[in-house]
């Protein structure tokens, strides 16, 4: 690894008046376990690295029965040891928890899965499915950006020089609703998805489908909604025929390529497969919560 | 035959004696020594994979304030062709050696060393590296096998031409040699046969995938010697390959084994050992030099892709008529494939008149091949063992069945030649039709299937000494590094002969000045050679303890007999019987103090055959195999320690698994590989796996006191084609091509509608 | 060339100073300056699992660790298992069991699963599974290694019912 310095500041402020001054050679790190990958395969050279883990407003992990918001550098493994949101967010916490190893949980963050705009990052079809929004903290202001639009392309984000993601709001879905995250991995585990699909959907009392979120990671440049698939949704009872008709509009969304962990045509052939299994586990999830 | 023996340490399972450094940390591994004033050392290596060098310049990099010595092969002998053993026997020649040390003139691999500096700290060591100026003219590399052996392909070397071909070709090739082995005539053995079947299969390359990367750390002291402690399967083979490459003295240069963090035939080479000595020479201080994962991956010897076919015939009553075999191997950057032992070992659990099998050792532009647990056999007998299901298919027999109507039994030939003395083949393939696991009832989406294998089993050369201590406990010093257990059982050996508790015994693994010659650790014979020459020196022991027992009774030795750890005298006068630890308390006075030795070359290594039972799960959706359920029957000899003999078994079989359905060295068009690391090269993590069920089945070897086989190496044999099998059982789908990655199945399922 | 920087930390419980550059990760200070080379490393890329400490009491591969943010905080390495002579549970087993062929990759199990006893004293043999899948071992097929831990947690249920 190269040569750099390293700023642990304890204020927000502080941690932007430090990136701005950074110039793009300065990099936010919070669990390092993508970051420090990064460094030491040469990917990337840094002046500077702002260490955001002694800051309060990062670390913040507070769910007020309406809105869960989750600092940028809360690890993994904290999130699954809260007691409350495994009930509300179960796809959401499915896909958090499928981040690495054990000993990638105590250290990764949400933040960092989103800050580092892999297209195959797995809890961001799944915030994606939620609703969930970036609260970016900035050398002028502070700002809004829903997780869809937040990355712009692989390790591309709108994150302008001296911005920090300060947390993400992550609604808790209506009653009546379910999420789910399903990825595919050759093995079991320690694997990077070779298609994710998070799922959001909302059942009326007489089980009719009200809202749907489908988004699919890993099959284009950024993690991406379909809302031709979600439109297949809506209305219908979630039964076999839509949630097939939805797999059908997933396939045709995903603009994958080949790469050495797939070919496009499975990648697309997956697309299909987890949109219409994790569509499944949302819509039972969202009648035992009607 | 004789009772079988009782033994009373062999077969029990005790700690090991180095169990508690390992569970505490302590242990030392090869990057675990740090010695006063060390530098750190880094390998520049090629970024091409098929280029000659123009000009390298080190200035630069010696410009850097903390870099201490930068080496090319400017600075080392140029040496001729001279032909070698290597790690587990198969040929080596030193020149290959020593270029694939440090390339000189042309890389042959992308991770090619050309370059190596040492430095104060491994951050100078790295910005050193980047300041060499390398100048190089690229040409094109050859990766595929079967391309290789166009007559167009590019030439890696254009002094090689094919070995085994009568006459010798007027041009060079790719083409280092051909083999060819043959029985009985295949043509009217297929005219014979009432069924025939010809196929073709591909493997890629893989990696051993140990977990502790190569290390070494040299020290040269002012009378030129060069200590180096490294990680490696064969401490005296490290010591005379870096005087090779190095054309140093053996006396220059002393080796001290480290723990070893795996190896799996990986480790009977070298790499980076040659370098750190030469560094520590130059900078006149102690040189660390440790791989990194993604070194290991680019440029440590992984097992060959190959391309096999196979046309088989049997009759009706599932009698093999005939089988004609082409292995093509891929040797990497340097000729010495294993197709030999792969074209050897495919068909030899079978009993065949008519066989022909040619094999073709190739060289491409890769990462020169090393062994790998029963070198080349994994994937010969995926062909072999997965054509031989499709016999059995054919025929409608039970595949079981069918591999006893045609087994080697003791007194067989076998096909590459020797008559199998006492050999276990039945047993184990009597013992799987036997298990609960092969009626266990299926789920959907499942499918069970068998397959067989067989290793050799090596001998060669061992030493080891047994020394008593003035407790009465006994020292027993080896050379072979203890990669899995070894120490444990030598130890149980040498207390099954002296008749003490194997807690008096402590097993060591001396460095190259402390024991006589040994050859590596490897090829499943440290147990079987080694553990005889233990037993050697122990008997040498256990004659002294009697001769002085004679004397400290006055009477003839001859009355002096040796059983559970004490002297009895036979003579009938009532004399109590000696301890161990009484003869030595008294040694000083009856000829001083009792150790034995012995120095042998170990013949008669018992073959060992298995037979493995596998159930695997389908997703039909996604092309994804699971494997639910897995036995493994292996006629062992003698189960010195039974718990690490079973841990042999399930390793292999893991190893096997992660072959056949993901591991796969994946490389671009210019021979840069794609999936360097733990992430993309996927080895089996825990939940992949079931538990393995191993069944010891156990015909003793007649060759060694305790009926001592080797069985690491059979265990990785039978997995490719077991998980095949059990698929196409699952799913009426043959794979021809492991990895039978979820893409590449689901495209079989797909072809199937 | 930068100064160094000074961290102060807790190691298996004793406060320990040491000197570090910022690209120095955890892994190269607790091996190469403070000589506690029971934590391996084994890719560099938190792939394997082999330099598995606690940090904090949570588990974090040393390798993607800077030394630096080492500062005020807690770290457990394999040497801080056992107390004093007594072996934990997970040792003991381990050994008994012959859960380890060539040991490398054995601290790094040890640690993690410990971590996965003392969150989960009644693992199933699938909770194993998974927690462990983040320490690669190519040795064992892991059979022996996941035996030793469903009954190491039956052994010290056993002690503290």
């Amino acid at each position: 690894m190269k040569s750099f310095r390293y700023e642990a500041p304890r204020t927000v402020e502080e941690a932007v008046a430090l990136l701005a001054k950074g110039n793009g050679d300065a990099r936010v790190l919070a669990g390092g376990t993508d970051l420090i990958v990064q460094m030491r395969t040469g990917v990337r050279h840094l002046r500077l690295i702002v260490d955001v883990k002694r800051i309060p407003e990062t670390l913040r992990l507070e769910f007020d029965g309406t809105v869960l918001r989750l600092g940028a550098a809360v690890p993994c493994a904290a999130i699954r040891e809260h007691r409350e949101l495994r009930r509300i967010f179960p796809g959401f916490l499915e896909a958090a928890e499928l981040i690495g190893s054990e000993q990638i949980q105590g250290r990764a963050s949400v933040g960092g899965n989103v800050c580092n705009a892999s297209p195959a990052a797995d809890t961001v079809p799944a915030l994606i499915a939620l609703g969930a929004e970036c609260v970016i903290a900035g050398p002028e202001r502070t700002r809004s950006v829903p997780v869809e639009a937040f990355a712009t392309g692989p390790g591309e984000t709108v994150l302008q020089t001296g911005e920090l993601l300060v947390e993400l709001r992550i609604p808790a879905p209506p009653t009546g609703s379910g999420d789910a995250y399903l990825r595919f991995t050759p093995r079991t585990e320690m694997d990077i998805a070779v298609v994710g699909a998070g799922v959001c959907v909302t059942l009326d009392g007489e089980g009719r489908c009200t809202a749907a979120r489908v988004a699919l990671g890993a099959v284009a440049p950024t993690a991406i909604r379909v809302p031709a698939a979600e439109e297949a949704l809506v209305g219908t009872d979630l039964g076999t025929e839509a949630l097939e008709l939805a797999a059908e509009e997933a396939r045709a969304a995903a603009r994958p390529i080949d790469d050495l962990r797939a070919p496009a045509w499975y990648r697309r052939h997956l697309a299909g497969v987890l949109t219409r299994r994790s569509l499944a586990i949302a819509r039972d999830r969202a009648m035992r919560r009607a | 035959m004789s009772e079988p023996r009782k033994f009373h340490s062999v077969g029990t399972r005790p700690i090991r004696h180095d169990g508690l450094d390992k569970v505490t940390g302590r242990a030392r591994f090869g990057a675990d020594l740090s010695l006063p004033g060390m530098l750190y050392g880094k390998v520049l290596r090629s970024s091409h994979a098929h280029a000659h060098i123009r000009r390298i310049d080190p200035r630069p990099a010696l410009q850097l304030e903390g870099v201490r010595a930068v080496i090319t092969s400017a600075d080392r002998p140029e040496i001729p062709s001279e032909h070698g053993t290597g790690g587990e026997g198969g040929p080596v020649d030193f020149r290959d050696l020593s270029r694939n040390v440090l390339a000189r003139d042309k890389v042959l691999y992308h991770g090619h060393p050309v370059a190596a500096v040492a430095a104060t700290n491994p951050r100078i060591a790295e910005e050193a590296l980047g300041r060499i100026e390398v100048d190089y003219e690229i040409l094109r590399p050859v990766l595929d096998v079967e391309a290789a052996m166009a007559p167009d392909a590019p030439l890696l070397h254009d002094d090689l031409y094919t070995r085994g071909v009568d006459p010798r070709p007027e041009t060079p090739s790719n083409v280092a040699a051909r083999i060819v082995i043959e029985r009985g005539d295949t043509e009217k053995g297929f005219a014979e046969a009432d069924v025939v079947i010809e196929r073709e299969y591909r493997t890629e390359t893989v990696h051993q995938g140990y977990i502790e990367p190569h290390a070494a750390v040299a020290s040269t002291a002012e009378d030129g010697q060069s200590v180096l402690w490294c990680c490696t399967q064969g401490p005296f083979l490290v010591r005379s390959f870096c005087s090779k490459v190095l054309q140093l003295p053996i006396s220059q240069i002393k080796v001290i084994p480290s723990e070893i963090g795996g190896g799996f035939g990986g480790k009977t080479t070298v790499y980076v050992e040659p370098l750190a000595i030469l560094l520590s020479r130059r900078a006149g201080r102690p040189v660390k030099l440790v791989m990194d994962r993604e070194e290991v991956f680019r440029a440590t010897g992984p097992t060959s892709a190959t391309s096999i076919r196979v046309r088989m015939g049997a009759r009706k009553d599932g009698t093999i008529a005939a089988v004609k075999v082409r292995l093509v191997y891929a040797a990497g950057a340097f000729p010495g494939s294993p197709v030999v032992p792969g074209a050897m070992t495919m068909l030899a659990p079978y009993q065949l008149e008519n066989v022909r099998i040619e094999g073709y050792d190739v060289v491409v532009n890769k990462p020169k091949t090393n062994a790998y647990r029963a070198p080349g056999s994994s994937m010969a007998a995926f062909a072999a063992e997965s054509a031989l299901d499709e016999i059995a298919q054919e025929l409608a027999l039970d595949p079981l069945e069918l591999r006893l109507r045609n087994a080697v039994r003791t007194g067989s030939q076998a096909v590459y030649g020797p008559t199998f003395k006492a050999i276990g083949f039945v047993e184990t393939l009597e013992a799987a039709r036997n298990h609960p696991h092969y009626r266990a009832p299926l789920a959907p989406n499942q499918g069970r299937g068998v397959a067989c294998g067989f290793w050799f089993n090596a001998g060669m050369q061992s030493t080891a000494a047994v020394n008593l201590t003035e407790d009465g406990s006994a020292v027993v010093v080896s050379g072979c590094p203890d990669i899995g257990g070894s120490r444990v059982s030598l130890a149980l050996m040498a207390a099954e002969e002296l008749g003490i508790p194997v807690e008096r015994v402590r097993p060591v693994v001396a460095d190259t000045e402390t024991i006589g010659y040994n050859d590596v650790t490897g090829g499943s014979r440290v147990t079987f050679a080694t553990g005889m020459a233990v037993i050697e020196a122990t008997r040498d022991v256990v004659r002294q303890l009697c001769k002085r027992a004679a004397l400290i009774w006055e009477v003839p030795v001859e009355q002096v007999e040796w059983r559970e750890g004490e002297a009895h005298c036979r003579n009938g006068e009532a004399k109590d019987p000696l301890s161990l630890r009484e003869i030595v308390r008294q040694a000083v006075r009856t000829g001083g103090p009792i150790s034995g030795q012995a120095s042998l070359t170990a013949r008669g290594a018992g073959p060992g055959f298995g037979t493995h039972i596998c159930d695997t799960e389908i997703d039909p959706d996604t092309g994804r195999v699971q494997v639910v359920r897995y036995t493994a029957v292996q006629d062992v000899g003698k189960a010195v320690h039974p718990s690490y003999v079973e841990g042999q078994l399930q390793g292999g079989v893991a190893q096997g698994i992660g072959w056949a359905l993901n591991e796969e060295f994946v490389y671009d068009e210019n021979g840069v590989l794609l999936n360097a690391g733990f992430l993309d090269y996927r080895i089996p993590v825990a939940s992949d796996l079931p538990m393995i069920d191993t069944v010891l089945v156990e015909v003793p070897n007649p060759s060694h006191p305790h009926g001592v086989r080797g069985v690491g190496e059979v265990p990785i044999v039978p997995p490719l084609a077991a998980v095949a099998n059990a698929l196409f059982r699952a799913t009426g789908v043959r794979f021809y091509r492991v990895p039978m990655s979820p893409p590449r199945v689901l495209e079989g399922l797909q072809s199937r509608k | 060339m930068a100064r160094k920087s000074h961290v102060s930390t807790i190691v298996n419980g004793e406060p320990i100073e040491f000197l570090c550059d910022p690209p120095q990760t955890l892994l190269e200070v607790l091996r190469e300056e403070l000589q506690l080379t029971g934590t391996k490393e084994g890719c560099g890329t938190g792939d394997c699992g082999a330099c598995t400490i606690t940090l904090d009491g949570r588990l974090a591969c040393a390798c993607l660790v800077l030394a630096v943010e080492a500062e005020g905080r807690s770290i457990g390495t394999v040497e801080g298992i056992a107390s004093g002579e007594h072996l934990h549970p997970l040792q003991k087993k381990f050994l008994e069991e012959a859960a380890l062929q060539c040991g490398v990759c054995t601290p790094g199990l040890l640690v993690a699963a410990k971590a996965l006893l003392d969150r989960n004293p009644q693992p199933t043999e699938q909770e194993v599974r998974y927690a462990l899948a983040g320490n690669l071992c190519r040795c064992t097929g892991y059979d022996k290694v996941v035996r030793a831990v469903l009954d190491a947690a039956v052994e010290i249920g056993g002690e503290s019912p």
